[in-house]
């Protein structure tokens, strides 16, 4: 995460730990997901000087809807990887836009879209290519499952 | 009688032949097949050598090859060994600048009492500008207290835990400094954004301030101690509509690349929110 989180296109980062909570939760054995999102959350904002609901609620939602969307698209399942992804990521940077707004913080709401959240989305994007398949081979070899029905 | 004349003929007739085949030798008619001879000892001696060496090379060779896979073993060991060390060295290196610099601006600014950390994280969030440093309640570290490098205002501790510290950029766009125009002797206000960049706000219309200005903070409102680099004043923007002026900063702290920092110890800052009039509804 240390690293990763440190891959910037303009003032946009990687969010590693979404991108994995949702590849995690479109594995259709994964019935943890919800557990590991919360965790993922509670981590973030552990470090973050955003209030921790902020990863914790936006986190949960990404899991929930990749659950809701396992047994849909379940025979493209790369499709439902980038759909998550891109979803969870604008409803955790909507949060936070909402919530620092909310704070006090002066956020202008255009600057925060083009130059952190649309970059954000596209390494986020970039990142769940190669994470889907990690986390497939991950499923499969923890539930001891043939390939086809992780 | 006879015998003793026999004896002598015989040793003198040796004596002539021996004697013969010197002068013959010496005289350089052998030389032919001396030379021949000399060539057939010399070619079966290295024959014999050539085999004998063989015969060495490969009784002895397992023992040999063993002993350089040994030896190679080591030298690339040695060799990984001494890469590290040199990258190692390169980076103490690079710190022990960064420490002589910071230990220069402390020489130089001998009325605050410094602690070092070093910056070991960064807040995972895009929109704030954060940074985790490695020192905490544990070193005397408080809320507020103001943090800097020899090139400049860094920000300031926001949470203290036992070993570690969050501090607040000045880029942060919840972060605001009272500064000052250094050549215009004016106060503004220093804002951050989710860019990171900075912007100047608050300058009065009255006052005239040119880019390149140097920016200084304040002192007021008790967050900062004054007269703290922050940097220089880019692209003034003046509309007559406008109740202020504002302007662009250029910091003169590379946030991207903060490793070390100092902790102003000294300085408690100064909640002056009671003194603030109440918001009349």
């Amino acid at each position: 995460m240390a690293i990763t989180s440190r891959i910037s296109l303009l003032s946009g980062y990687a969010d590693l730990l979404l991108v994995v909570v949702a590849a995690w939760s479109l594995q259709k054995r994964a019935q943890t997901s919800i557990h590991w999102a919360i965790f993922a959350g509670f981590l973030v904002g552990w470090t973050s000087a955003m209030p921790w609901v902020v990863p914790v609620v936006g986190y949960v939602i990404t899991a929930l809807f990749a659950r809701a969307l396992v047994r849909r698209i379940w025979q493209t399942p790369l499709l439902g990887m980038f759909v998550v992804v891109f979803i969870g990521t604008l409803i955790t940077h909507f949060l936070s836009i909402l919530v620092l707004r909310f704070m006090g913080s002066a956020l202008a709401f255009a600057d925060a879209l083009s130059v952190v959240t649309l970059p954000s989305l596209f390494i986020n994007l970039s990142l769940a290519l190669f994470a889907f398949p990690i986390l497939r081979d991950l499923a499969v070899w923890v539930y001891d499952i043939e390939d086809e029905d992780a | 009688m006879k015998d003793n004349f026999s004896g002598s003929l015989q040793s003198t007739i040796i004596f002539l032949i021996v004697g013969g085949i010197l002068a013959l030798a010496f005289g350089g008619y052998f030389s032919t097949a001396s030379n021949q001879v000399s060539r057939s000892l010399v070619g079966v001696q290295t024959w014999v050598s050539d085999r004998f060496l063989t015969i060495r090379d490969i009784l002895s060779a397992p023992s040999d090859v063993v002993y350089l896979q040994n030896q190679n073993a080591q030298l690339e060991a040695e060799i990984s060994g001494l890469q590290t060390q040199v990258i190692q060295l390169q980076q103490q290196l690079k710190d022990t600048e960064v420490l002589a610099a910071l230990v220069d601006f402390s020489q130089s600014n001998p009325e605050s009492i410094y602690k070092a950390a070093s910056v070991i994280g960064r807040d995972p969030s895009p929109f704030l500008h954060y940074v985790i440093i490695n020192v905490g309640s544990n070193d005397g570290i408080r809320r507020g207290m103001p943090v800097v490098t020899n090139q400049g205002l860094v920000g300031r501790i926001d949470a203290v835990i036992a070993d570690a510290s969050r501090v607040q950029l000045i880029t942060d766009p919840g972060s605001a400094v009272n500064v000052r125009l250094q050549s215009a002797d004016t106060d503004a206000l220093l804002v951050g954004s989710v860019t990171g960049d900075l912007g100047l706000e608050m300058i009065s219309q009255d006052v005239t301030v040119q880019e390149g200005d140097v920016v200084l903070t304040s002192g007021l409102g008790g967050d900062y101690p004054s007269d703290l680099l922050v940097g220089q004043l880019l692209n003034l923007r003046k509309r007559d509509y406008e109740l202020f002026q504002q302007a662009s900063v250029q910091s003169t702290v590379d946030f991207s690349r903060l490793e070390i920092v100092l902790v102003i110890m000294n300085f408690k800052p100064v909640d002056v929110t009671p003194l603030l009039p109440d918001e009349t509804p």
